[in-house]
């Protein structure tokens, strides 16, 4: 329990720490916001003098931050400087794209790394081996936004099998949407199917070197018994964690890739937000996916330990 | 042991290779990556062009040893400088552990856990594009991940019976530090550099697609292949060879990385 | 009399000399012999996300080229630039040119169903100059003294001083009164305002009631919003989107098989602008060794394909009365370059910054060729891309720069483009400071004599061209990738996207 504790204020402390360096960070930047809502436009003195004054830019930097942070625990995220609309509605649409976009891509890397690493690790033909090895080796070699490229022009342009930009939206055809977001999910679990499968089997072959291992054997158990009930499940320790890596990453993979097939996620606020200086979305959204982060590992600290006795114990 | 090896040589030839083609590079190259030449755009490979031309009439095989240069120069230097301060800040709070170790693991937990792509994107969106803000970016991105790396090497180490004897001996912890436990984790942190060099060369072609990568007149592979992204049809050469040449870079250096994992069992 | 003949010449001179874009209307005219078909659906790529959707608070070219289809003005562009009567169906502007009377269209309403009355009219003017709460939305009204209701059909607008120019502007849109058109937008234009989903796209359905009462031919319009113009070739190719503007010339290469191409004039000035208060560019000499190392023509060759406009002052070719054609002013002379140069100080050339923003292939390309052509004259560039938020600031505003390339838009009246050279503007970003010039513009602006009017703007082109105040390059080529299923796209003199008259052919 006092392990808990220890944990939730280190969390919390974190996350305090995160939230002033987000918020100085973007008082350096160059550029003025308000040139950027009017643009090269002719735009009277009064106006900018206006627009200035609607987004508090002319408070003090404490105070800033103070509103900023008051904002967060109200559930007033302030208001975007380019959209003119409150933050939390702007990200809460985004955001479950995203999350969808993530989801699709874990469980397509689940269902495929999993059967993969396992039949990689089993396998002894010397060419199916290096069929893998080469399979893996090179789809980890290719830059995302590329494998994005490849898959329209594959999946789209040759194939027919979906219309590349025809995004639409849950809210008018759920099903339309879950079978866009197939194709960016496929550019984003492919480099991380590879590494989860070559991970998997790295364990497993660890594992099927112990002695635990040849005792099942000698015990009479199955090929297939010792496999699945011993070495896989102990095998899945190591890989459970590596999985939080990979659901971070899918996250930040979806960055590159959502620009790539035109899908209204998260990452493409970020980048649109980041080159229009929308401080007050970048902020957001940086502190949510840095929370979102450091809450998934927090979560799988905890799993891990349910999970391993060993740990348990240990403490 | 045969195996073993395979990966090693197969890595190292196209390493050795890409070496080979970066120092000639340097010194030669059939044409001058930078010229115009407006008569001759857009050809397709020949004799003449062996990769072809692209819209300014540009060689694209001298700008793929170009680009290949830039891409080299970022994934080396930010290995070298992320790596660098990712290697001292590990080996000391590794070595010494306590309150200090302590804090700058909760700091370097959150930043690991932080997607690159995404932390060099403020980075750079804060102090500007150019090839030295990407390897000033990345390198501070990539600190993290050495420090955790060489950290755990030298907890495990510190017990070790050398390094006890070693300080009985009345060995400064300096001493200690580089010159007993170090060599010890040299395997690792080879493959290290090489999985480093890797994310480094993929998170500068990302960058580079954003629009956020090196800029003109600077070119890196991934700028390439991002500036032609939609030629595919028209001017596939474009395209295709810094894509062929990126994924083969990557490829040797991972192929060289599997090898030595294997070797020395890391 | 007298007076009022003349004013409304200039008037008239001004909307007639803006004809539009030839070569693309023979083009998009190719397909319409299957005739206008109405219903069905397009989508349409845009580059930009909209920044509001209340007409007067909207500022980026890109939002107002979306909102055209959803609002009108009293008058209203053509796509020759004719301004024609829109919420108005008449006007008439007094002797002395300060007062304009507007007749409002029999019938006219807004998407809402309710009819657009004079006090919506009154209510709209106010607010953009300012009457309303001392806020002015836009400063090109700012000349208004007041609007007065003079019967329910009629309108009337004082000026503070006359303005031959004046109205260019009263295509401003007409909003009611009691809507917050920033949330829902109501508007009097072809296309009734359906849904905004921000980074994703805007939708717009036809208004059954427009008056015009053939148009719209489409059922639905959707702008979609694409991340960069890289996935708007891919998405084309994949059918995604059915149509794209501002397509550079490689990218028309890549779709000239698969898509119509149309491809007209556009309004945006290209310009290697250079920082004339700045060494050694404070020397005129300099300016001119740069304009006469630039080869303007191969430019226009390389990055726009032959299909831009090569020029060699701020003025549109569109703006016929009023344009001098000056593009041969510095034909290519790598020899005077040098000679200049040496005069000027520099016999071993010198090191010059040009700054370009990223967003924009179009100007990298040309600031790559620049920095290729000055080498012959010994200048060495060096080359600083900046983001669009940042030379907004720097370059745009804070006019820290030594030169940048890029374009600025041009507008229906002729002085838009050339105020900025005025020595005490805030848009002369650079920096641009001559006696002469001003009083000319002065004269030009002021005049209601037409004759003097064109001689005035004439020689003020002579002057900024003389002065090699920057390097005019080229008016850029607007080039448009449209689906084979469609025809009827018309290109405009001003930065707008006009679905109404876009139609399916099969």
């Amino acid at each position: 329990m006092k392990y808990f504790a220890k944990k939730c204020v280190a969390l919390i402390i974190t996350l305090f720490l995160i939230s002033v360096a987000t918020f100085l960070l973007f008082q350096v930047v160059p550029g003025d916001p308000v040139l950027l809502i009017v643009g090269t436009e002719d735009v009277s003195p009064e106006r900018v003098e206006q627009i200035r004054e609607q987004f508090g830019l002319n408070d003090g930097l404490v105070t800033r931050y103070f509103n900023f942070v008051k904002g967060i625990f109200s559930g007033d995220l302030g208001t975007s400087y380019v959209y003119r609309s409150p933050v939390a509605e702007l990200i809460k649409d985004k955001l479950l794209v995203t999350l969808m976009l993530a989801l699709i891509s874990v469980i397509i890397i689940v269902l495929v790394a999993f059967p993969l690493g396992i039949m990689w690790a089993r396998v002894t033909n010397k060419y199916i081996e290096a069929a893998c090895n080469v399979f893996t080796q090179i789809s980890m070699s290719i830059p995302s936004f590329f494998i994005g490229i490849l898959v329209i022009y594959i999946f789209s342009i040759i194939l027919n099998v979906f219309v590349a930009g025809r995004y639409v939206s849950y809210d008018e055809d759920l099903l339309g949407f879950i079978s866009y977001l197939i194709f960016p999910a496929i550019a984003i679990s492919l480099p991380k199917i590879a590494m989860v499968a070559r991970f998997l089997r790295n364990a497993m072959l660890d594992e099927m070197n112990k002695d635990y291992v040849r005792t099942a054997y000698s015990k009479g158990c199955s090929k297939n018994r010792v496999m699945y009930l011993h070495v896989l499940r102990n095998a899945l320790i190591p890989v459970l964690t590596f999985m939080g890596v990979i659901v971070a990453e899918a996250v930040a993979g979806s960055i590159v890739v959502e620009q790539v097939f035109g899908v209204p996620g998260i990452g493409r606020l970020l980048i649109s937000s980041i080159s229009n200086r929308d401080y007050p979305v970048v902020q957001i959204l940086i502190l949510y996916m840095a929370a979102a982060v450091i809450i998934i590992y927090f979560i799988l600290d905890v799993v891990y330990r349910i999970v391993d006795p060993r740990i348990r114990r240990n403490q | 042991m045969k195996r073993k090896n395979a990966y090693l040589i197969s890595g190292g030839i196209i390493i050795a290779a890409f070496l080979i083609l970066i120092i000639v590079s340097i010194f030669y190259t059939p044409y001058d990556p930078v010229q115009n030449s407006y008569g001759e755009r857009l050809l397709a490979p020949s004799a003449k062009h062996l990769m072809g031309t692209d819209k300014f009439g540009r060689d694209v095989f001298s700008r793929v040893m170009m680009g290949l240069k830039t891409t080299a120069l970022v994934g080396t230097l930010v290995v070298f400088i992320g790596g660098g301060i990712g290697t001292v800040i590990g080996a000391l709070t590794g070595y010494f552990g306590g309150i200090v170790d302590e804090i700058i693991m909760k700091i370097n937990d959150a930043i690991n856990g932080f997607p690159s792509v995404l932390l060099a994107l403020v980075f750079i969106s804060v102090f500007g594009m150019g090839r030295a803000n990407v390897i000033a970016a990345l390198s501070v991105v990539f600190i993290p991940s050495f420090a955790r790396i060489v950290r755990s090497e030298y907890i495990k180490l510190r017990e070790r019976d050398y390094v006890k004897s070693a300080r009985l001996m009345g060995a400064s912890h300096i001493r200690i530090i580089f010159a007993h436990i170090f060599p010890n984790i040299i395997p690792t942190l080879i493959g290290a550099f090489t999985v480093g060099f890797n994310n480094a060369v993929l998170a500068e072609s990302g960058l580079s697609y954003l629009g956020l990568g090196v800029v003109p007149p600077d070119a890196s592979l991934g700028m390439m292949l991002s500036e032609y992204q939609s030629r595919l049809s028209s001017a596939p050469w474009c395209v295709l060879f810094p894509g062929i040449v990126i994924v083969l870079l990557i490829l040797g250096f991972s192929l060289f990385a599997e090898g030595i994992r294997k070797e020395y069992n890391v | 009399m007298k007076k009022t003949v003349s004013l409304l010449l200039i008037v008239l001179g001004l909307t007639t000399a803006l004809y539009g874009c030839k070569g693309g209307k023979k083009n998009s005219e190719l397909n319409s012999n299957a005739g206008p078909q109405y219903g069905g659906s397009i989508v349409v790529g845009v580059q930009n996300d909209i920044d509001s959707l209340d007409p007067h608070l909207a500022t980026s070219a890109g939002t107002k080229e979306i909102l055209f289809n959803i609002y009108e003005g009293l008058v209203k562009s053509d796509e020759n630039g004719n301004l024609i009567p829109a919420v108005a169906s008449d006007y008439k502007v007094s002797s002395d040119g300060k007062v304009y009377t507007f007749t409002l269209r029999d019938g006219i309403k807004f998407h809402n169903g309710n009819a657009v009355t004079v006090e919506d009219v009154k209510y709209s003017l106010e607010r953009c100059c300012g009457l309303l709460d001392g806020v002015v939305l836009n400063s090109s009204l700012k000349t208004i003294e007041s609007v007065k209701i003079v019967d329910q059909k009629t309108v009337e607008v004082t000026l503070k001083s006359a303005n031959s120019e004046m109205i260019c502007y009263f295509t401003s849109a007409i909003i009611p009164k009691d809507v917050d058109t920033a949330k829902t937008p109501v508007g009097t234009g072809p296309f009734k305002f359906e849904s905004y989903s921000p980074q994703e796209k805007v939708v717009l359905v036809k208004n059954d009631n427009y008056w015009i009462s053939e148009l719209p031919y489409l059922d639905t319009v959707t702008f979609r919003i694409v991340s960069n113009s890289d996935s708007a070739v891919m998405f084309l190719k994949s059918g995604g989107i059915d149509m794209f503007s501002y397509l550079t010339d490689d990218q028309v290469l890549e779709l000239q098989d698969s898509h119509q191409i149309l491809t007209g004039m556009s309004d945006t000035v290209q310009a290697l602008f250079i920082n004339n208060a700045v060494e050694p560019y404070n020397d005129v000499r300099v300016r001119q060794a740069i304009s006469y190392a630039i080869d303007t023509k191969a430019i226009v060759e390389y990055v726009s394909g032959g299909k831009g406009t090569a020029i060699g002052a701020p003025m549109t070719p569109a703006l016929e009365r009023y344009y001098a054609d000056y593009s041969n002013a510095y034909s290519l002379d790598v020899a005077k370059a040098k000679s200049l140069l040496a005069e000027a100080g520099y016999p071993n050339g010198f090191t010059m910054k040009l700054t370009y923003p990223t967003n924009y292939q179009f100007h990298i390309d040309t600031a790559t060729i620049i920095a290729d052509q000055l080498k012959a004259a010994n200048i060495t560039v060096e080359l600083v891309p900046v983001e669009w938020a940042t030379w907004l600031s720097d370059v745009y505003t804070g006019r820290q720069y030594e030169t940048t390339v890029c374009a600025v838009t041009a507008n229906l009246a002729p002085s838009y483009l050339v105020a900025r050279f005025e020595s005490t503007s805030s848009k002369n970003f650079v920096n641009y400071n001559s006696a002469t010039f001003d009083a000319a513009f002065k004269l030009a602006n002021n005049t209601t004599d037409d004759n003097v009017k064109i001689e005035q703007y004439k020689k003020i082109q002579q002057i900024i061209s003389e002065d090699a105040a920057s390097t005019f390059i080229q008016v850029a080529p607007l080039n448009v990738a449209l689906s084979k299923n469609y025809a009827g796209y018309k290109f405009y003199p001003i930065y707008v996207q006009d679905m109404s008259t876009v139609y399916k052919v099969n």
